[in-house]
């Protein structure tokens, strides 16, 4: 396990290196890519002048309420679905052909119904997260152990309780492993309205800036998503991992 | 030789009664669409009776095939490097262990990426036109099917290939008879999500620059605000991933439930 991520590392400093050298002595040109370190750099100079700061809080708004509904919208219908097995049978194919529908087909639709505001972006987000919160609740409580809700009925619990002292604890592993791909998908969603269809955030600067030919601040603002992306997605890693670990749920890989 | 590795056929529901669920799905969801068409207003939203009679002037219209091959096209090419490529890519990683291990979390962290942010270095590398939309559609699907088949190869279990050895089977007679319908139900649902991605990746492609296909229409439809003709395309759309996806699902329960 430790050799891997060592090689790992090396790989990901050894490619950054590779792509600095090529950019740097011209097989790559500077119309298609810049050097690593300029992004760096480019991404200080955006963070010292302050000209990040208004999209950054913009997306990282919208993200983040995206995110909060999905997880808790999705859960809630997780809940609910799982109680009416009849009901999960029928819903079952439409669930897992869910993310084949392009939803940003309608985003003029949400323009008309919520109004030009941050609204149809964050619902885009939304549509996007609640699914994969929603299949994973599903799972997690596939996976209660029938003791520990036997163990609930002798301790006369009422539902209320059993939903939050049992199955809740118990499905917590799966319910992460929805969390940490809902924020995935919150933001493709909400980057990805922003770019093609809005006129605030990251995804609109990044395209404003692709097309202007201003490639310094466009690889600098998508070095930043990829930074912010890859941090959030680890901490939810590490503590996913733990949190199979702790129950020895954790695959021998 | 069948092997199982998901349990999710649900036995007790027949044929019949699977078929009425679906109808009564979209009776329900034209009912809520007709609601929502009434409360939203003409301006917002076209009824599904419109939607549908526009579809149909579309589907009649020669103008409108063009764009549907352009799409396809672009689909096709997409959907074959991302399946095959991710198919391949999949099992040499599944295969060799180390090399798995080593590649997994960077494949975990470029698939939570959003990849649009990385479309403007598409466009400058392939130039506007058909190979920037098949490359974007393509690295959209082939990342779930690389680690899905991942997966599949790892988690086919030890005892299986023991056996095999055991039976002193052909590296050949290994293959067809205990690697592939041991993993085979995972690499389909790989191919299914795989489907599912590339398809939103042509789409997106097409949407931000493109001067042909479906995409394209709909973001003129959009500045034009021609709710119907939106509605139409978003339609025939959704009718096509849907069967597609419902499709490879019924093909993945048939293969699990098989063991």
């Amino acid at each position: 396990m430790r050799s891997a991520l060592w090689i790992r590392v090396t790989l990901v400093v050894g490619a950054v290196l590779l792509l600095e050298a090529l950019c740097r002595t011209g097989v790559i040109q500077p119309v298609t890519m810049i050097p690593p370190s300029r992004m760096a750099g480019g991404l200080i100079a955006l963070f010292q002048n302050g000209k990040v700061y208004p999209p950054l809080t913009k997306t990282m708004g919208n993200v983040a309420t995206a995110f909060v509904l999905s997880v808790g919208v999705g859960f809630l219908l997780g809940l609910m679905i799982h109680a009416a097995p009849r009901l999960r049978r029928a819903l079952d194919p439409w669930l897992a052909s869910y993310y084949a529908v392009p939803f940003f087909v309608f985003y003029p639709l949400l323009i008309v119904i919520f109004g030009m505001n941050d609204l149809p972006i964050v619902v885009i987000g939304f549509l996007f997260g609640v699914v994969a919160m929603l299949l994973n609740t599903l799972n997690g409580l596939d996976r209660v152990a029938q003791v520990l809700l036997k163990t609930g009925r002798v301790l006369r619990m009422g539902p209320a309780r059993t939903a939050l002292q049992i199955r809740l604890p118990a499905a917590a592993p799966y319910l992460l492993t929805g969390v940490k791909l809902s924020v995935a998908y919150s933001f493709i969603g909400v980057i990805a309205s922003e770019f093609i269809l809005s006129g605030a955030g990251l995804g609109y600067t990044i395209a404003y800036a692709f097309n202007n030919f201003d490639n310094l601040t466009m690889y600098s603002l998508m070095l930043l998503v990829l930074l912010i992306v890859v941090a959030v997605n680890s901490v939810l890693h590490v503590w996913e991992q733990r949190m199979l670990r702790q129950r020895g749920l954790l695959r021998q890989g | 030789m069948a092997v199982a590795t998901t349990s999710r056929a649900d036995s007790g529901a027949s044929r019949g009664q699977g078929l009425r669920d679906a109808v009564l799905m979209v009776v329900c969801g034209a009912l809520v669409w007709q609601l929502l068409h009434l409360w939203a207003g003409e301006v917002a939203l076209s009824s599904p009776a419109q939607t549908v009679t526009r579809l149909g002037a579309l589907l009649a219209d020669p103008d409108f095939w063009p764009n549907v091959l352009e799409t396809a096209t672009a689909l096709l090419w997409a959907l074959l490097i991302a399946g095959v490529g991710g198919l391949g890519l999949g099992t040499l990683l599944g295969v060799h262990r180390l090399s798995g291990q080593v590649a997994e979390p960077l494949l975990v962290a470029v698939y939570a990426l959003p990849k649009i942010t990385l479309y403007p270095l598409i466009l400058l590398i392939f130039g506007l036109g058909m190979s920037a939309k098949v490359a974007f559609g393509a690295i959209h699907g082939i990342i779930p099917v690389t680690l899905f088949t991942l997966n599949a190869v790892r988690n086919i279990r030890p005892v299986h290939l023991k056996t095999a050895r055991v039976m002193r089977l052909t590296p050949w007679q290994a293959l067809r008879g205990v690697w592939v319908p041991a993993a085979l139900p995972e690499i389909v649902t790989g191919q299914r999500i795989g489907f599912a991605l590339t398809l939103l990746g042509v789409l997106l492609g097409e949407m931000f620059s493109s001067q042909r296909g479906l995409g394209f229409m709909i973001m003129n439809a959009i500045g034009l605000n021609d709710v119907p003709l939106i509605m139409a395309i978003a339609l025939l759309l959704a009718v096509f991933a849907v069967l597609t996806s419902s499709g490879l699902l019924f093909l993945e329960r048939r293969l699990g439930a098989r063991g």
